[in-house]
């Protein structure tokens, strides 16, 4: 008897393979407890249902000839963000309704010539921009460990539908810690790769030099099986990496005897939950069991990430978003010039934190304050960036908390955006590097909500955080979904 | 006070965007916060820094310059609100006398 909820992606795919489940039944699967459990969660804008059928028969078929593939016939969810042709996809945004692209951004079509199949697209802050999803204009969505909170953003459909067992694996992306912190907040691994690992063609932009696109899984293996699909270089994106991709999966397992882990004494905060603290400070002690040695080390530049982040970000967005003019896709709203129609337009399609974005991006770089603002946001960047340089001098990875509280309540912070920006402190530094991190589930505070751990590795180093979260996840072995999501699980 | 609302009604028409007059008050207030918070950064002395575009550095990335297939127009402008054939209609653009 088996469990689907219970197999990994390589387990799930022996099944298939063994003809012991055909990709039409796991798909159906999948689809039956979104429209049981969604109502609930409402982590996905849309299920594709009739594509999800049509891709699963498909993967049937290619099974049948005998094929071979990492996620063939595989179901995942899919951030709404990542253009899929003929799929419509809003970023969550009004702005957007009724958009269809007419070609795949790059992951898609390496996830399509992998097999897998597409359930669905997830629930997301409008454009990315937030901290726990409740900037989706379309609707809110609830983590799965407690309905009454937030499941973390941008990515957070992707988060609570993965943590749910709504989907096996999901993408998502992360420009401050939008996978990071979701998958943190509801208790599922969620990687950000390398600045440029991963292909940003047919990612719609947010902030172009900090985006990055990553899986959302139940355990590390799962993380490492999409990784290896969505990792490469793309001649289509001019910031892509020309390196060759490691067989991610080997690391698993290794032993981390001699390894070094950093702990940067800036990360462990004032107002951070004592039960965040403890928890991940037990999960380093696994480390330390396991062998590796503990360091300490010195990031003095973190306290001022967020006021670069949201500098960089913004200016960036401004940019970014000026496409969206009622001309060449989405909605318009008419006006009796050009100029009056993209103001009618643009005000009646953003909501009020892309507004917020883009008008503090446009002043920051406007005439008299780009030197004050921008630049100095440039060069404090560097900054950041040298001290990990140095702190990766004396260690090999560093680990911090995800977040520093759990997650809080929906509406808690939406009245005060700078409260919310903070959230996101213990992540952003890693996007203005450009480095991979991986959040692991490690624990739950005192009223049972989730906890992640956040291993940061040096450029390229994927394989190395994947080794340190293994360790980890074998001996905590979190990846549970919650009691109430189990009911009608099927079983083969 | 960092900004004031006509300056933020200045950046909303420069975003090509139009607020309420709550809205413009509402933004004020807030960006006014946020704008007092990145003030931190002047506590760095931060003199002769280069600063950071992008966090992993690449040089200009060359190719041939060979035709390749493209999306047919009708793809192209098919997600448009509004169009003629295989043009973009938008409104008037210059007055007529």
């Amino acid at each position: 008897m088996t469990d689907f909820l219970d197999c990994d992606i390589a387990e799930t795919r022996e099944l298939l393979k063994k003809k012991e489940l055909t990709s039409v039944e796991l798909t159906t699967f999948y689809l039956d407890r979104i429209k049981e459990h969604d109502v609930e969660l409402a982590s996905y804008l849309r299920t594709t249902e009739e594509l999800a059928m049509q891709m699963a028969q498909e993967a049937d078929r290619r099974i049948a000839m005998g094929e071979d593939q990492p996620l063939l016939g595989v179901p995942l969810g899919i951030k709404d963000i990542l253009c899929t042709k003929g799929v419509e996809t809003t970023c969550a945004s009004q702005i957007l309704k009724g958009f269809v692209p007419p070609y795949d951004a790059t992951v898609i079509g390496r996830l399509k010539g992998s097999g897998f199949v597409h359930l669905g697209r997830l629930n997301m802050d409008e454009f990315a921009m937030g901290s726990s999803t409740e900037n989706s204009s379309f609707q809110v969505t609830k983590n799965p460990w407690d309905t009454t909170r937030i499941p973390g953003g941008s990515s957070g459909g992707s988060a609570a539908a993965v943590a749910a067992g709504l989907c096996s694996a999901a993408l998502g992306t992360d420009t401050g810690g939008s996978i990071r912190q979701p998958a943190g907040l509801c208790s599922v691994v969620g990687m950000k790769p390398t600045y440029g690992r991963v292909s940003r063609y047919g990612l719609i932009a947010f902030a172009s030099s900090l985006d990055q696109i990553g899986p959302v899984t139940r355990n590390v293996r799962d993380c490492a099986t999409i990784l290896r699909v969505i990792c490469g270089h793309d001649p289509l994106d001019s910031t892509s990496i020309p390196e060759p991709v490691p067989d991610y999966l080997a690391s698993l397992g290794r032993e981390i005897q001699g390894m070094r882990i950093g702990l940067p004494k800036e990360y462990f905060i004032e107002g951070m939950d004592r039960d965040v603290k403890e928890s991940v400070e037990q999960s380093v002690k696994i480390l330390e069991r396991n062998g590796a040695a503990i360091v300490p080390v010195s990031l003095p530049h973190s306290e001022y990430a967020v006021a670069v982040y949201y500098i960089i970000c913004t200016a960036e967005a401004s940019s970014n978003l000026a496409r969206y003019d009622g001309v060449k896709y989405g909605m318009r709203v008419g006006g009796k010039d050009i100029i009056q129609m993209y103001k009618k337009t643009r005000s009646a399609g953003f909501g009020s934190e892309v507004k917020r974005r883009i008008i503090l991006g446009t002043y920051v770089l406007s005439s008299g304050y780009y030197d004050a603002y921008y630049r100095k946001a440039g060069q404090v960047r560097t900054l950041i960036r040298q001290d990990f340089d140095k702190a990766f001098e004396r260690c090999d990875l560093i680990v911090t908390p995800v977040s520093p509280t759990t997650a809080f309540k929906i509406g808690e912070r939406t009245e005060d955006p700078l409260t919310m920006y903070l959230s996101d402190i213990l992540t952003i530094p890693v996007n203005l590097a450009g480095l991979p991190a991986i959040s692991v589930p490690c624990g739950f505070d005192a009223t049972g909500l989730p906890i992640g751990m956040q291993i940061i590795g040096k450029p390229l180093d994927e394989s190395t955080i994947l080794q340190a979260a293994f360790v980890v996840e074998q001996e905590i072995g979190l990846n549970k979904i919650p009691e109430r999501f189990r009911s009608r699980g099927y079983q083969s | 006070m960092k900004i004031t609302k006509e300056v933020v009604e200045y950046v909303a028409h420069l975003s090509r965007l139009e607020f309420s007059p709550d809205e413009a008050d509402m933004y004020t207030a807030q960006l006014d916060r946020i704008l007092a918070y990145m003030d931190t950064l002047n506590k760095l002395d931060t003199t002769g820094i280069e600063p950071t575009t992008h966090a992993i550095p690449l040089v200009d990335v060359m190719r041939a310059d060979e035709t390749a297939g493209g999306l047919a127009v009708e793809e192209s402008v098919g997600n448009a609100p509004e169009r003629i054939d295989s043009f973009f209609k938008v409104p008037p653009i210059i007055e007529a006398e």
